[in-house]
């Protein structure tokens, strides 16, 4: 338990010592949110009604993936796990304690957001807030679970920030954070399926909103429970304690079978 | 060797085409400081990986104090304390977080004692980033050995460090000794193996070329000793006398050198024939092949 508790403790201290990550896990977020607060609602009023979810769901993203995984990538490549090996660290700890630690650097903002939004940019607050407050957890983590396996699979920092990007991105444009699901059109719903952002705001909308939703709520939170138990295996399973080790157990490629609830929901809105 | 604390027997590793360690076998015992020496790629810090666990042999069996160290993980860590020779620490984590944090993981309070012992004391609040190289290898070495370990594996543990901290990681390496710690050492430095270890085991292209004490591998060589005189007038320098036992001679910074195979009657020799000239003796040392000579030698041979 002490073991843990310093782990922890260290990782939380990290997250705000480290400048990068400061930026990712409080800067960025909370910026982009005052900025969306006060331009966004002034050019789109409606946008309001999901200010709050969806700068939630940006918090968690914007941390998890785009934060956490090129410092895991680097330490592997400067051979802080080789060191945490010859000292008993385990690998899920290693792996557990980043993703524990962001997800509550992100539930800090995420606090912020859901207590000021209403008051101070007339964002529309939650009808339930005990689902809001479970559905920001389970998408921290399994943001956290895929940011993760992002880190574990990427070759270098370079890689890793890529392939956050490539869910990154479209995640912003397609996942019901701007533009909402139900004024897309059809034949593009399928490709904002693939991203688990959208899922998010969908969980959000029709449990803590009580909106009507193009996926259903409850599929939308078991397709999110279902991808982070299935990352955060993955990363387990793909973890390598040293890049210039070659017996690694499984191919990185392995992680795409992270994407496979995701293509699913997708194949089944296309449908 | 009655108890063997370590036993490796035809190791084999390769990395794609080349063989990085080729069917070498050795043993250490309980107490010993035994030096794997050897040139750079030599396969030095591939044995020790192998044996720390951290790399998967292709061949051969590995036991520390009986335990497989590929198969067994947690109950070797805390067996053994390790300085790897690259190794890095989170660029922003403390001295202070660095010792609580993996003393915490191998169950043992923090060990400030050691820390200050090697000159970190006032370094507790510093970030590894924005340690000297010579305080990163003093802290690594604080780490490998806070857990009081049986067995202590150091690469090239004074790589980096300044004339002060290598004696006194030297007192330190004995003083563990004396405990009945055991000490596998990886280093290329000659004069370290020769005044730490207790055997070694040179190390060529990935192969054991030589094993032995290093009594017993400096006898192994070409078996001449250094005979080397200095006198006032400076008499050997002049005339090319023959002495006894001497098979090649010649003249450095003011001394006359002599490698013989018959060091007293060499000396005997020498010491007659200044007599005889009137001349005066000023030094005179005898010094049997050091390892680095050896070493030397050997290499060549191998080439």
């Amino acid at each position: 338990m002490t073991a843990f508790i310093n782990h922890f403790s260290f990782e939380f201290k990290t997250g705000l010592r480290n400048r990068n990550l400061l930026v990712t896990n409080y800067l960025l977020p909370l910026v982009f949110y005052v900025m969306m607060g006060f331009v966004m609602v002034e050019i789109n009023p409606q946008f309001a009604a999901v200010l709050i979810p969806a700068m939630v769901v940006f918090t968690m993203m914007v941390s998890t993936m785009i934060g956490m995984p090129p410092p895991l990538t680097e330490a592997r490549e400067g051979g802080v796990y080789r060191s945490y090996k010859i000292n008993g660290v385990p690998a899920i700890s290693i792996l557990t304690i980043p993703v524990l630690t962001t997800v509550f650097h992100a539930l800090i903002v995420s606090t912020i957001i859901a207590l000021t939004g209403g008051s101070v940019f007339d964002g529309v607050v939650p009808e339930n807030w005990l689902a809001f407050a479970s559905i920001t957890l389970l998408i921290g983590i399994t943001f956290g679970a895929i940011g993760a396996l992002i880190g574990v699979v990427s070759a270098s920092t370079t890689s890793a920030v890529m392939l956050s990007q490539l869910i990154f991105i479209p995640s912003i444009l397609l996942g019901g954070m701007m533009i909402p699901l139900e004024v897309l059109p059809e034949s593009v719903r399928w490709l904002s399926a693939l991203f688990p952002a959208t899922y998010a705001m969908e969980a959000f909308n029709g449990l803590a909103y009580g909106r009507e939703t193009i996926i259903d709520p409850a599929a939308a939170v078991t397709i999110l429970g279902i991808s982070m138990v299935l990352s955060f295996t993955l990363a387990v399973y793909l973890f390598n304690w040293d890049s210039h080790n070659s017996t690694r157990k499984g191919n990185p490629l392995l992680a795409l079978l992270a994407a496979v609830p995701f293509v699913a929901g997708a194949v089944y809105i296309a449908l | 060797m009655n108890s063997s604390t370590i036993e490796v027997k035809d190791l084999r590793k390769s990395y794609d085409d080349l063989v990085a360690v080729n069917s070498i076998s050795f043993t250490v015992g309980k107490g010993e400081i035994f030096g794997l020496l050897g040139p750079n790629g030599a396969g030095k810090t591939t044995t020790l990986e192998c044996l720390e666990g951290l790399r998967q042999p292709d061949e051969g069996t590995m036991r520390i104090m009986g335990i497989d160290p590929t198969r067994v993980g947690r109950q070797l860590r805390n067996m053994i304390g390790v300085q790897l020779q690259t190794s890095g620490l989170p660029a922003n984590m403390t001295v202070e977080e660095a010792l609580k944090f993996f003393c915490a993981y191998h169950g043992v309070r923090p060990r400030y004692d050691l820390i200050d012992r090697l000159g970190l004391g006032e370094k507790l609040g510093s970030q590894y980033q924005d340690l000297s190289t010579g305080q990163k290898r003093r802290l690594a070495l604080a780490l490998a050995v806070a857990h009081d370990p049986s067995i202590l594996v150091l690469d090239e543990p004074t790589a980096g460090l300044d004339v002060a901290s290598r004696v006194e990681l030297h007192a330190m390496m004995k003083e563990l000794k004396e405990n009945g710690t055991t000490i596998l050492l990886a280093t290329h430095d000659m004069a370290e193996a020769e005044k730490m270890t207790d055997s070694v085991a040179i190390l060529l292209k990935g192969r054991i070329v030589s094993t032995g004490t290093v009594r017993d591998i400096t006898a192994q060589g070409s078996g001449f000793t250094r005979v080397s005189v200095r006198t006032d007038e400076s008499l050997l320098h002049e005339k090319g006398f023959e002495f006894p036992g001497v098979s090649q001679w010649m003249i450095k910074d003011d001394y006359s050198i002599y490698y013989t195979t018959d060091p007293g009657q060499t000396v005997t020799a020498i010491i007659n024939t200044i007599d005889a000239h009137e001349d005066r003796l000023i030094d005179l040392r005898v010094e049997r092949p050091s390892l680095e000579e050896r070493f030397l030698e050997i290499t060549d041979e191998r080439n």
